[in-house]
């Protein structure tokens, strides 16, 4: 039982997780011996010059501003010291790699759902191989959620109206717990499963086996149709709509004058707030789809339009004034 | 230690009133005799009701934030029990949310903020400064009744089946998705916040234009310091909780769309506006708590404080730094990793000054006089925890380490060092420090020893599982946990046992004192400072004739042991100021002057 609680909760499933414990124990180093000399002397003075007791109390001080200074200064640098350390950590786990495999996560009340770009689907267990880079792009379909591995040393929040991103290498393969983190109502601690981290081959076949009948872009695009999304947006369709081929990672200029980059953030909002941001030379007439699609399916038709990423635009497109905007850019869970 | 010499030099009583009008208040003879005690003048209901007296407002505040304080203790005791088992066979998840948010809502704003500063902030800061009273008595009063109203609120709000949320009402649930009843809980906080602007109002203008004669800044006692910083959190950070818990409201009622991204409204943006708040606020549970420590320390070892400057100033730091923190809430919410990191710095910073305050006590007990009497061991014992939750607090400041941690158990034990092993211990010393003063009677050494000691050991077992649970990763808010973790758990569950029996046994014997203590006299811990210069309990109007300071806080004399080998030669920084002080059957403290040579004898 207790060897579970170091394995499957407090294992640590990556490097990263050991980079952190690492800091810790330096850090917890550190304070202790800060804090050490407070304990001792706090005992060792209340003892000694307890009253009654004859001591030599003779030129007691009562102020030393160098010695004050001191003791304000030199533990803060060596603070400062641990605070560069932890914050470098904290950096790299904002800049995914480039080659990760992206999972997408729908949170809601009170379960995990997850899609693998193949289409595979699952809830409340999440498999990914061993060695490479995973990086999770989360959705909230009601309330905060938090997904938290502590074998990864990671929690992220998913905040509802936002997509937020997360990524990680496992590199043991194993059988990890997974959990809520932030406060969700009344089923809060029951919602979580598991991350299975399986060796590569081991992954693919797991994919392999899994019931699939589409990739998840092949899904988006029949939902583009059944939504009637491609009314409007299809390549026949007479009304003034922006054609979305090609459109994934380019800038967007907006009637407003401002210029957005199209990622999965811009293209959920152009879904559900349609007329937060208007792209230049458009009419205003894009319905809502927030009563009608789930985030699940915005995350399909999202992994849709991505695919569409590398077509040709289309020669009406406005995003083609435009160079193209480099490499996609990193969803950073605003 | 009372068969010391006696001698004492005319540059005594630094922080006394220099009584122009003779030794009037404090000779052992004249005690009550012309002016009535506090607690006698009057007897009827109405007289405590409609009173504008600070320190009957103080005993008003006291008896109902004690009576909060169990209520939010029974809520913790349900909590701690059904944690034993890990499938939690006492409550429903449902009604273990409740139970958590009871016990945070009324922990947080009916207890830890009201609990110094408007009990012992209320009663003492007057008669500390030299003054008859708070700047305005009547809205003093009148914050005890708001305060009362937003409890009535709150036991509303209990009784129709509470609220679901955490008392961190974050958004969109609350607004949106709780069935508890979060509008009527979020009244009684915004109505008791009233209460906390109105307090921290009358101690600022207090503080400014009542003190006596010679009380410049300078001379301060540390607690009138460290409840001034208070003040300004109480009165700046407030409001803006006030405005929160507003647009919430309006949010649920009337789907005004601020926080629900489904409305068009940014739940982020909800935990700013809350966190602005409720750090400070975490500062105005802890500020009074590090001013009563000084005086705790102070008069345990006779001494000054050391480096009083640094001290009243660290006050101060705290609180402005305090504000600039809010963010380090937030690392793994979705803010900016730039903001991250400038959050991550600023709560480094705060350490600066709260560890100056703990290194300036270690440094005041050096060669003191020390008393190990019920206030220093609860003052002790304050230290500890708070070095604990103060040091963990920053491994929490740490970006990577609390992208683990955060919302686990780590933070719940953090949180609970500040707080309960932090604040309530401070209380707790307050408590049986200034008892004498507030009844006029004393109180047991023994069993004050015993409780400080058993709060001490109780408060660890209870807590200090906890940081392991975090670090394993249990998360907190949780009814249902895995069974790994049930020996910590149960751990814990039992140091709250012990916690409990140690909370509630001082109220038996300070009860058991107001009857059959045997008589304070003025200055029974022979202390300095204005308020142990009346009688015990204070006379209505504090001071008969006004006081009159004429040199520095904590003038506490020296006294040697080994007289016969002090030569001269001695730094003209040590005072060469003696008297002699209560003795064990409550006198108080004789005043005489000597001529400067004698005090050797």
């Amino acid at each position: 039982m207790i060897g579970d609680l170091f394995t499957r909760w407090a294992g640590e499933a990556s490097a990263h997780a050991g980079q952190v414990d690492l800091l810790v124990l330096g850090f917890t180093l550190l304070v202790a011996a800060l804090s050490l000399p407070v304990f001792v002397l706090m005992v060792v003075f209340a003892l000694r010059y307890r009253r009654g007791r004859a001591v030599n109390r003779r030129h007691p001080i009562n102020r030393n501003v160098w010695i004050e200074v001191s003791w304000a200064i030199i533990p803060f640098i060596l603070i400062v010291m641990f605070f560069v350390w932890a914050t470098s950590l904290y950096v790299d786990i904002y800049h995914p790699p480039d080659d990760a495999i992206e999972i997408q996560v729908e949170a809601k009340q009170w379960m995990w759902k997850f899609q693998h770009p193949g289409g595979q689907r699952e809830i409340d267990e999440l498999h990914v191989p061993a060695g490479e880079p995973v990086r999770l792009t989360m959705a909230s379909q009601d309330v905060i959620h938090s997904l938290y591995v502590p074998a990864l040393r990671l929690k992220r929040d998913v905040v509802p109206g936002r997509y937020v991103s997360m990524w990680f290498t496992a590199d043991r393969p194993g059988d990890y717990v997974m959990t809520c983190a932030e406060f969700c109502g009344t089923n809060h601690s029951t919602m979580g499963g598991r991350l299975v981290v399986m060796a590569p081959a081991d992954y693919a076949r797991w994919l392999a086996e899994a019931d699939v009948d589409r990739s998840l872009a092949a899904q988006g695009a029949a939902l583009f149709r059944s939504a009637g999304c491609s009314g409007c947006h299809g390549a026949s369709a007479t009304v003034h709509a922006p054609p979305l081929a090609g459109l994934y990672g380019r800038p967007v200029p907006l009637d407003d004058g401002t210029v957005v980059t199209a990622d999965d953030q811009y293209i959920r909002d152009s879904i559900l707030l349609p007329h937060a941001q208007i792209a230049a030379g458009y009419p205003r007439i894009m319905p809502t789809f927030r009563n009608i699609l789930d985030e699940a399916q915005v995350l399909r038709l999202v992994a849709y339009i991505k695919s569409l990423a590398n077509d040709p635009p289309s020669s009406q497109s406005p995003a083609d004034d435009h160079p193209a905007g480099g490499q996609p850019p990193v969803e950073q869970g605003r | 230690m009372t068969d010391r010499t006696t001698t004492i030099d005319d540059r005594r009583a630094r922080s006394r009133p220099e009584t122009g009008t003779g030794d009037a208040k404090t000779g052992d003879a004249e005690i009550g005799t012309e002016q009535v005690s506090y607690l006698r003048a009057g007897h009827t209901l109405r007289s405590w009701l409609l009173t504008t007296d600070h320190k009957r407002i103080a005993i008003l505040y006291l008896i109902s934030v004690t009576i909060f304080f169990f209520i939010g203790g029974a809520a913790a005791a349900l909590l701690r029990v059904d944690l034993l088992t890990p499938e939690g066979d006492l409550l429903t998840n449902e009604g273990y949310n409740r139970a958590f948010t009871l016990h945070g809502v009324i922990m947080v704003w009916f207890f830890l903020i009201p609990s110094i500063p408007n009990t012992f902030g209320n009663f003492l800061i007057p008669l500390m400064i030299g003054a008859r009273d708070l700047a305005f008595p009547r809205l003093n009063l009148i914050s005890w009744y708001i305060y009362i109203l937003g409890g009535l609120f709150t036991v509303v709000v209990l009784i129709t089946g509470g609220v679901d949320t955490g008392w961190t009402f974050y958004t969109p649930l609350s607004s949106m998705f709780s069935n508890g009843n979060v509008v009527l809980a979020a009244t009684a906080v915004f109505i008791v916040g009233f209460s906390s602007i109105l307090t921290g109002l009358n101690f600022i203008v207090t503080v400014h234009k009542l003190r006596c004669p010679g009380m410049t800044w300078g001379r301060l006692p540390l607690f009138v310091w460290s409840h001034y910083a208070t003040a300004l959190i109480l009165v700046l950070a407030t409001p803006v909780l006030s405005i929160t818990l507003a647009l919430i409201a309006a949010e649920r009622v009337f789907g005004l769309g601020v926080f629900d991204p489904a409305l068009g409204g940014d739940p982020l943006l909800y935990q700013h506006l809350f966190w602005f708040y409720s750090h400070p606020a975490v500062y105005i549970m802890v500020l009074p708590a590090l001013g009563v420590v000084s005086e705790l320390i102070a008069a345990a070892a006779r001494k000054p404080v050391f480096g009083y400057r640094f001290v009243a100033g660290s006050s101060i730091a705290i609180a402005i730094i305090g504000f600039l923190v809010w963010g380090h809430h937030m690392f793994v919410a979705g803010q900016s990793m730039y903001a991250s990191a400038v959050f991550s710095f600023l709560s480094l910073v705060v350490a600066v000054p709260s560890g100056i305050k703990v290194y300036n006590w270690t440094a005041t007990l050096y060669k003191g006089h020390i008393s190990l009497d019920p206030p220093f061991l609860f003052a002790m014992g304050f230290i500890g925890l708070f070095v604990v939750g103060g040091l963990t607090g920053l491994i929490l400041a740490m970006l990577a380490v609390d992208v683990h941690v955060h919302d686990t158990y780590f933070v719940v034990a953090h949180f609970h060092y500040i707080m309960v092993g932090g604040t309530v211990s401070a209380y707790f010393g307050a408590l049986h420090f200034w008892w004498p003063k507030m009844i006029g009677r004393r109180t047991s050494v023994v069993w004050g020893r015993l409780s400080a000691v058993l709060i001490f050991l109780g408060f660890n077992l209870t807590f200090f599982p906890q940081f392991i649970l975090g670090y394993l990763g249990m998360p907190r808010r949780y009814h249902v946990y895995a069974p790994e973790f049930q020996v910590l758990h149960v751990m814990s569950s039992a140091g709250a046992g012990i916690l409990a029996v140690a909370y509630l046994l001082p109220f038996t014997y300070l009860f058991y004192s107001m009857r059959y203590g045997a008589p304070a006299g003025p200055n029974p811990v022979g202390a300095t400072g204005l308020e142990w210069t009346v009688p015990s309990p204070p006379p209505k109007h504090n001071f008969a004739t006004l006081p009159v300071v004429t040199g520095p806080p904590y003038d506490y004399e020296i006294e040697h042991e080994e007289a016969g080998k002090a030569g001269g030669g001695r730094k003209g920084k040590a005072r060469t100021t003696r008297r002699d002080r209560a003795d064990d059957q409550g006198r108080p403290t004789r005043q005489a002057k000597t001529a400067p040579g004698e005090e050797w004898q």
